[in-house]
């Protein structure tokens, strides 16, 4: 794999999980349990679409065949995507959203963090501005998943409940594949055996404070870099599609 | 095109009329997003946006092609600048003062790791600059800043996080 085609295909993985999640986020609009939740929320979904924009518009720069940030979010089919399973699967309860925010954002500040030091100055640059949302989402996350987690009983119960069935959608964060490799050689991208010490350690220490026991040995589940989603991408797309589908080449 | 008589500096000047749509007391200048401007046969200006998902990043570059336009110059580009990412640190003095007439706490302390972990409050209120202050809620009515409560005067103020 050429060095322009790794790099491509890394910034669409990029772009992917930041409008995967970031659609996620918006379906909880004006579901959130209290205002400073719902604006918390709202502005944190509004980065990862700003993100995700900043990804694609690059994206297609380096692909070079006249396509926009618009071709990617609403012209692909969903076994196109490349996002990580975590962040396309439901909601469930604002604990569940909080644990999915948690684990993924623990690995993409590490991931951008990285990347804000690798040699491709144009992602080194949206990775640097990032970095710094994601590490102010992830405090705010962070500081809900110990509440919870040491709360009531009702809500440890939860907690564990979300982190037992989101933890298997974790592995695929550090199953480097040709693009991974490609990106870490040629351009200074992230070393993900070091990335993977670095997310257990912090996640092992933030599920003490919750008091909460991080699952062993659990089998994980892949796929979603080879276009193998969940059931749940299909229904996201085609709601997040659906104008531009219904009319299509549409503009504001 | 462009007349040879348009300096750098008048530029910047016209720029500095430019109000930030969120926050109109300050001009875009006094935000400290206006990272270059060129003159040669064109007009190039340097933009940083606040951040990533700002809606009104592209308001603002509207509002500087019709500035330029109104002093009658058309060609016009604007870059924008990710790298390095803006910071609060790049309010300027005179757009703190203006904050801080404004009724809305201006940044207190200088980003990164510290701010974001404990020092983030304002230094004082306002109104009345007493220091006895309550956050209300962190997140307010822009994604920058936090609500805040007095517990001297008792009224409620905006504060601009430090990002």
């Amino acid at each position: 794999m050429s060095p322009e085609d790794a790099l491509l295909r890394y910034v669409l993985r990029l772009g992917d999980n930041a409008l995967v999640l970031g659609q996620r986020m918006t379906e909880r609009v004006t579901g959130e349990p209290e205002l400073e939740e719902e604006l918390a929320n709202a502005n944190f979904a509004l980065d990862y679409i700003g993100q995700a924009r900043l990804y694609y518009s690059y994206a297609a720069e380096l692909e070079g065949q006249g396509h926009d940030e618009d071709y990617f979010a609403y012209r692909r089919d969903s076994q196109a995507f490349r996002n990580f399973l975590i962040v396309e699967q439901p909601n469930g309860d604002f604990g569940n959203a909080i644990v999915r925010q948690v684990l993924f954002e623990t690995f993409y500040r590490l991931q951008l963090d990285a990347l804000s030091r690798c040699r491709d100055p144009r992602l080194a640059g949206i990775a640097a501005r990032g970095v710094k949302e994601i590490r102010y989402h992830l405090r705010h996350a962070s500081l809900w998943f110990v509440r919870l987690g040491d709360g009531t009983d009702e809500s440890h119960r939860r907690m564990a409940d979300s982190l037992a069935r989101l933890w298997r959608y974790t592995g695929e964060f550090f199953d480097g594949d040709a693009v991974d490799d490609v990106v870490r050689d040629t351009h200074g991208g992230p070393d993900l055996v070091s990335v993977e010490a670095e997310w257990h350690a912090e996640l092992e220490a933030l599920a003490v404070e919750a008091t909460l026991a991080l699952p062993q040995g659990a089998p994980m589940q892949s796929g979603a870099r080879d276009g193998r989603h969940s059931e749940h991408l299909g229904f996201l797309i085609a709601e997040m599609q659906h104008l531009h589908r219904a009319h299509p080449g549409v503009t504001w | 095109m462009v007349t040879a008589t348009v300096t750098v500096d008048e530029v910047r000047a016209w720029l500095d009329r430019v109000p930030d749509p969120e926050i109109p007391v300050l001009s875009i200048t006094d935000l400290g997003i206006v990272r270059d401007v060129h003159v040669s046969e064109r007009v190039v200006v340097g933009l940083s946006p606040t951040y990533t998902g700002c809606p009104a990043t592209e308001v603002i570059e509207q509002s500087v092609l019709r500035e330029l336009r109104r002093h009658g110059i058309d060609d016009v580009v604007i870059e924008r600048r990710l790298s390095p990412p803006w910071t609060t640190d790049w309010i300027t003095a005179r757009g703190r003062e203006r904050l801080l007439r404004y009724g809305i706490a201006p940044p207190a302390v200088a980003t990164g790791k510290h701010a974001l972990l404990a020092g983030d409050r304002p230094a004082a209120c306002p109104r009345c600059a007493g220091t006895d202050t309550d956050r209300v809620s962190e997140f307010g009515s822009t994604p920058c800043k936090a609500a805040y409560r007095c517990r001297d005067c008792l009224e409620p103020f905006e504060y601009f996080k430090c990002l």
